[in-house]
């Protein structure tokens, strides 16, 4: 019998002390039954990367409001790829500018929130993404 | 899910052994073969046991002292440490928020360091019913040291206390220092005792009471209620408390947040596992751990069986006779356990 639960990393990399919006997208999560690794604030890439490979997620979201995703995405893709987690999923929230969206995408990056975004949204984004049925 | 190579996870390979990790999780169907293949390489791991009330200071005080074994000069080689942080499954959604990463960002980057959060899943509020497998694995893979995180509430506890070596129990003050604030049970199964937050007021306090509840425990004759039993397992435990009795649990004051006091508290665990291995507790503790997995296999296999080869009609028809008074539900039990096993 195998008992498979969804298990997402939420990351804040970057240097902004903001972290509310993270923790009720994990509190979300968390009550929609999935399985949610919290780990803090000013995470570097290679924090998150390692984070993702020893818990072994589905999926990583990245709360990220300081403005610098077009840096930090495709560094903590990077980084992930090199640790062989190519086919986790990426997901990115914060304050990102449209124009900014269809890069992030081409870098492999699944879905991307503004804020607001209803929680049930993301939810159900996740498990379609990792193919789980409710 | 593609296949793990048992070899990979001996030679360090952290991908293999993380997707171990989860196969083992899932009782995905590869999850017996990769412990059978790992098995006989394991038994080098020092299982160290973190338990305590939420927000004492556990995930913090493992952070400083991980830290703290990784830069031991001593050792030619510093240990390779695992650190399981276990913590509660929602009963109510099934999903949980494992947070105790936050406090263990020192440990990033450094390869010799491995942890792995962990939903108690199914075992409500204790050590998740896999806890134990992932102990296997992480010791075939070479990690000289395992630390558990888990939060201290009635079962959790004794779990832990049957799993580990060494048991730290870490307390704060300010939840009152009486005696009937400090937990039942925890004497039992400490063999180190820590009072967290010394940078706040009370904290001496709360050592003082624990030494003085150490001292009147070491001073009657008697074994603790709990101790006493007639199955065999208990005999074991008594083993182990009887040569225990020469061990006297040190109370550590502390300040984890700064660091403060953890050289002496990694000191005394490595002076416990010594302890263990000089007076032959150690295997007595295995074999005990040992004999206690193999029972609870056992009884859930053949629970399933029993389940597998259960007529359904039979039982609710049973059932049934036990609801209108016909039978006890021990003579029910009876009839439909011996129906099968004839
Ligand atoms: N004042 C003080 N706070 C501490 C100390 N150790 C931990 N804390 C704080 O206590 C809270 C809970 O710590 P955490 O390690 O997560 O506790 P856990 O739930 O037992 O794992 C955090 O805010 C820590 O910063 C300490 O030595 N002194
Ligand atoms: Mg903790």
């Amino acid at each position: 019998m195998t008992d498979r639960k969804i298990r997402v990393l939420i990351a804040k990399p970057g240097l902004d002390g903001h972290d509310r919006g993270a923790k009720v997208i994990a509190r979300a999560l968390r009550d929609a039954g999935l399985e949610v690794i919290y780990t803090g604030l000013r995470q570097t890439p290679e924090m998150i990367a390692e984070a993702a490979l020893q818990e072994d997620v589905d999926v990583v979201g990245l709360s990220i409001l300081s403005g610098a995703h077009n840096v930090l995405v495709p560094s903590v893709m990077d980084k992930l790829a090199q640790n062989g987690l190519d086919d986790v999923r990426v997901f990115v929230g914060g304050i990102i500018p449209e124009d900014d969206i269809p890069a992030l995408k081409d870098n492999g990056v699944y879905a991307v929130y503004g804020p607001g975004t209803d929680t049930q949204q993301v939810v159900s984004d996740i498990k379609q993404a990792v193919n789980v049925q409710d | 899910m593609s296949k793990i190579d048992p070899q990979a996870i001996q030679n360090g390979d952290r991908l293999a052994l993380s997707r171990a990790l989860t196969v083992i999780e899932n009782d995905d169907p590869q999850s017996l073969e990769i412990q059978a293949d790992l098995f006989p390489h394991t038994g080098q791991s020092h299982i160290v046991g973190v338990t305590g009330a939420p927000g004492t200071g556990k995930s913090t005080l493992v952070n400083q002292l991980v830290k703290a074994f990784r830069q031991n000069k001593s050792e030619t080689k510093p240990p390779k440490v695992a650190v399981i942080a276990v913590d509660p499954t929602s009963p109510f959604t099934g999903g949980a928020l494992l947070g105790d990463r936050i406090r263990m960002a020192d440990l990033s980057g450094d390869k010799g360091v491995f942890i792995r959060s962990m939903a108690s899943r199914g075992a409500l509020g204790g050590l998740a019913h896999n806890t134990a497998a992932f102990a296997t694995i992480l010791d075939a893979a070479g990690f000289d040291m395992i630390v558990i995180e888990t939060v201290g509430a009635g079962q959790a506890e004794v779990d832990v206390a049957q799993l580990a070596h060494t048991v730290v129990v870490v307390e704060a003050p300010g939840m009152g220092d009486d005696i009937q604030s400090i937990k039942a049970g925890i004497l039992e199964i400490a063999d180190i005792l820590v009072v967290n937050k010394a940078d706040r007021p009370g904290a001496d306090n709360t050592a003082r009471t624990l030494k003085v509840m150490l001292d009147m425990a070491q001073n009657s004759s008697n074994l603790p209620a709990g101790k006493h039993g007639t199955s065999n397992s208990d005999h074991l435990f008594q083993d182990i408390y009887i040569k225990q009795e020469t061990w006297k649990p040190p109370v550590h004051t502390i300040t984890a947040t700064e660091g403060k006091g953890i050289a002496g508290l990694a000191a005394d665990i490595q002076a416990h596992r010594a302890y263990l291995q000089d007076t032959g507790v150690w295997q007595i503790k295995e074999a005990h751990r040992l004999r206690r997995d193999l029972d609870a296999l056992i009884r859930d296999k053949l629970l399933q069986q029993w389940q597998q080869a259960l007529d359904q009609e039979q039982f609710e028809g049973v059932l049934q006779d036990v609801i209108e008074r016909k039978y006890s539900p021990i003579e029910a039990a009876n009839l439909l356990v011996h129906d099968k096993t004839k």
